[in-house]
């Protein structure tokens, strides 16, 4: 009789698993970091809800996961996410974005969920590119470099994500690679716990588009080896010149703040307020 | 908590005032919106009110976020509600197509304002027509009705929320700037005489293809949080909430459903006040403030024994074809006045089907009022 394995995170899926993704992509390992890190929580996933935008990243929860599951427009997943998490604030909700989705189209959305520190998890799938619609440049594309629709290398400097949420006001934030998938479970798992807006970017590899920008076309391995030869640390970065980390990829959990004010417990101490100013 | 509205009372309210007020009696419990002129109102009275009735305000940060939030905040479960003027839909037309796809009901109130881009920001105008039904991308149906009072500012909004809830979609509340911003008396009903009504939601978690949409009779929404696992998504999809967009046959099925849940419901959702039609020779069709006029119009005329009468359509959108078509029949003439360059027009004449003549009849000078002499000189030239 043939013997019949199922994935330890097969109960998380709706249906059998079926991803479209092309071999080799980045978004399979975050998948299985974000589902790692709800089972090691041990939370029940019916008290999740994820949202999701336009591009290959939003595939992750869409429609796999088994909960709630809201896919949206192009850059909007942010703005639903804060509505649904305003309306029903005891379910945790995870929002998975890629990096033009966060920073090109939903940048505005990005910093303002920042600034109000609303309890989201933001998951950035920073492939540095446009994956979905053919591999032309994002935000968050290297600077010179040759994409689809900068034949001539890109003139424009690149966002670094976290920084540009640390500043925005995020309250927690982290970034690694996909080759990190360790640390990167762990962060997750600290993000849905954190009480606040948490916002964890992870540098993914998109060996198709682009895999070709960087002469390592298809090759996924490649690719995470790189990761792991650029990635340093954090703390370690710290004691190093701006020169000496020049072509690293800075990696590690970078801030976590836990006495901002979050938004929709701001939210309930104002229906209080309003409640006895109008009874006086 | 503390009393939902101020109920069975009178109150002299500005129109945007009754329209948040009619919001709150009608069970709204989150707003959000961007500020804008003439609209604005709404949003001040809401930041203070809805955190009064155990709801949510918040201000955001464009109104692409805004209709976002609401529908997001309808998805939690709660009557959500938006408020802006044209510039302001202009930006949300990519999501209001994703409320309508994924049948997701809210209200939107536009403000109107009128002429291109920022247009004049305080002039009467009904500018908007014919973006709040074609402004999004596909075809799709909406439902819009259009207030000419503070009272009917805070009923219309009521019936608003009631008809979003019935049928599972995004409802226009096509005001303008002088409606938004006149004051009237208003009467709020006794909570008791209150009819309003519930989504119908999906109780028990039904299995990965349970029918959670494409039912022109309206499926049941799977509200989150509970474990009712719901599968979204704006492209297109099935009954079950399962994207496909290979397959034309489950495309064209989407979105024939979608169109049909409203179309196939008309006769419910179509109001018209209708007021010296039945020996009328000349019907004046209008929306909206302009309809005050027409009223005004219609008595004058009557005294002088000229046989007039008044078609003033409550809900824009569906359009009422039939009940056009069918006062084609009875009159020689409608004359349709609207405050815009014949916005609805071309829809009454082709409904009219040749039937009788139609007239597009816009203000001498487009955002003033009319004046009724200039209506009946009109009707006086075709009769
Ligand atoms: C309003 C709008 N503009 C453009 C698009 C086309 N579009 C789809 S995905 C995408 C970019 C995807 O890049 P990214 O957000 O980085 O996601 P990835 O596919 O790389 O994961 C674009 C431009 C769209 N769907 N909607
Ligand atoms: S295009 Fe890139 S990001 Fe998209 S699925 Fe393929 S490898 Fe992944
Ligand atoms: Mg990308």
């Amino acid at each position: 009789m043939e013997k019949k394995i199922n994935h330890p995170l097969q109960k998380y899926f709706r249906g059998p698993i079926n991803y479209t993704t092309c071999p080799g992509c980045g978004n399979g390992i975050i998948s299985q970091a974000i589902l790692w890190a709800i089972e090691d929580l041990a939370m029940d996933f019916d008290k999740f809800a994820f949202v999701s935008g336009i591009g290959c990243s939003g595939w992750i929860p869409s429609p796999s996961y088994n909960t709630d599951v809201l896919h949206v427009t192009h850059g909007r997943s942010i703005a639903f996410a804060t509505g649904l998490k305003l309306a029903t604030p005891n379910i945790k909700v995870i929002v998975t974005a890629g990096d033009g989705d966060t920073s090109a189209i939903g940048g505005n959305h990005f910093i303002h969920a920042c600034r109000r520190n609303i309890d989201l998890t933001m998951i950035c799938v920073n492939n540095q590119i446009y994956g979905m619609t053919g591999g032309q440049v994002a935000p968050s594309t290297p600077y010179h470099s040759k994409t689809t629709t900068t034949p001539y290398g890109s003139i424009e400097r690149p966002f670094d994500l976290s920084q540009v949420a640390i500043s925005a006001g995020a309250t927690m934030v982290a970034r690694w690679t996909t080759f990190q998938a360790r640390q990167l479970r762990k962060s997750i798992a600290k993000a849905i716990l954190h009480n606040g807006f948490s916002f964890i970017e992870i540098i993914s590899q998109c060996p198709v588009q682009y895999g070709k920008v960087i002469g390592k076309r298809n090759n996924a391995v490649d690719m995470l080896m790189d990761y792991k030869n650029r990635s340093i640390n954090v703390r370690k970065a710290k004691k190093l010149s701006p020169d000496e980390v020049k072509d690293k990829i800075v990696v590690g959990e970078f801030i976590e703040d836990k006495q901002v004010p979050e938004l929709t417990q701001e939210v309930k101490r104002l229906r209080k307020e309003a409640v006895s100013r109008c009874q006086k | 908590m503390i009393n939902n509205s101020k109920t069975n009372k009178t109150d002299f309210l500005q129109g945007n005032i009754a329209c948040a007020e009619g919001a709150i009696m009608a069970g709204c419990k989150f707003f959000a919106g961007y500020p804008i002129t003439p609209a604005s109102e709404i949003a001040h009275h809401l930041s203070k009110r809805m955190f009064e009735v155990d709801g949510t305000f918040i201000q955001t940060e464009d109104e692409i976020a805004a209709i976002a939030n609401i529908v997001g905040a309808s998805w939690g479960g709660v009557k959500s509600m938006t408020a802006t003027s044209g510039p302001g839909i202009s930006l949300m037309q990519e999501n209001i197509g994703l409320a309508v796809a994924t049948e997701t009901p809210c209200v939107i109130v536009n403000v109107q304002r009128g002429a291109p881009s920022t247009g004049s920001p305080s002039v009467h105008l009904q500018g908007d027509i014919l973006q709040s039904k074609f402004g999004s991308q596909g075809d799709y149906q909406i439902i819009a009705l259009a207030p000419a009072s503070p009272q009917e500012m805070f009923d219309f909004t009521i019936k608003a929320f009631n008809l979003a809830e019935q049928f599972r979609t995004p409802v226009f509340v096509l005001s303008d700037s002088l409606v938004g911003h006149m004051r009237e008396r208003v009467n709020f009903p006794l909570q008791e005489e209150l009819i309003l009504s519930e989504r119908k939601k999906l109780e028990h978690y039904q299995g990965i293809h349970q029918k959670i949409f494409l039912d022109e009779e309206v499926a049941p929404m799977p509200v989150f949080g509970k474990g009712l696992k719901a599968n979204i998504t704006g492209s297109t999809h099935k009954e079950d909430g399962f994207r496909n967009v290979s397959d034309p046959k489950i495309m064209d099925n989407a979105i024939k459903k979608l169109t049909n849940k409203i179309l196939k419901h008309k006769e419910e959702i179509i109001e018209i006040n209708e007021h010296e039609i039945d020996d009328a020779e000349v019907a004046i069709l209008s929306y909206g403030l302009t309809s005050r006029a027409v009223l005004e119009t219609v008595k004058i005329a009557r005294k002088n024994g000229i046989k007039v009468g008044s078609f003033r359509p409550i809900t824009v959108w569906p359009f009422p074809e039939e009940e056009v078509e069918k006062l084609s029949r009875r009159v020689k003439t409608i004359i349709v006045c609207e405050n815009n360059l014949g916005q609805l027009f071309p829809f009454v004449k082709s409904a009219a089907c040749e039937h009788c003549k139609v007239i597009s009849l816009p203000p001498k000078v487009l955002g003033t009022l009319y004046y009724p002499e200039e209506i009946l000189e009109k009707i006086k030239e075709v009769i």
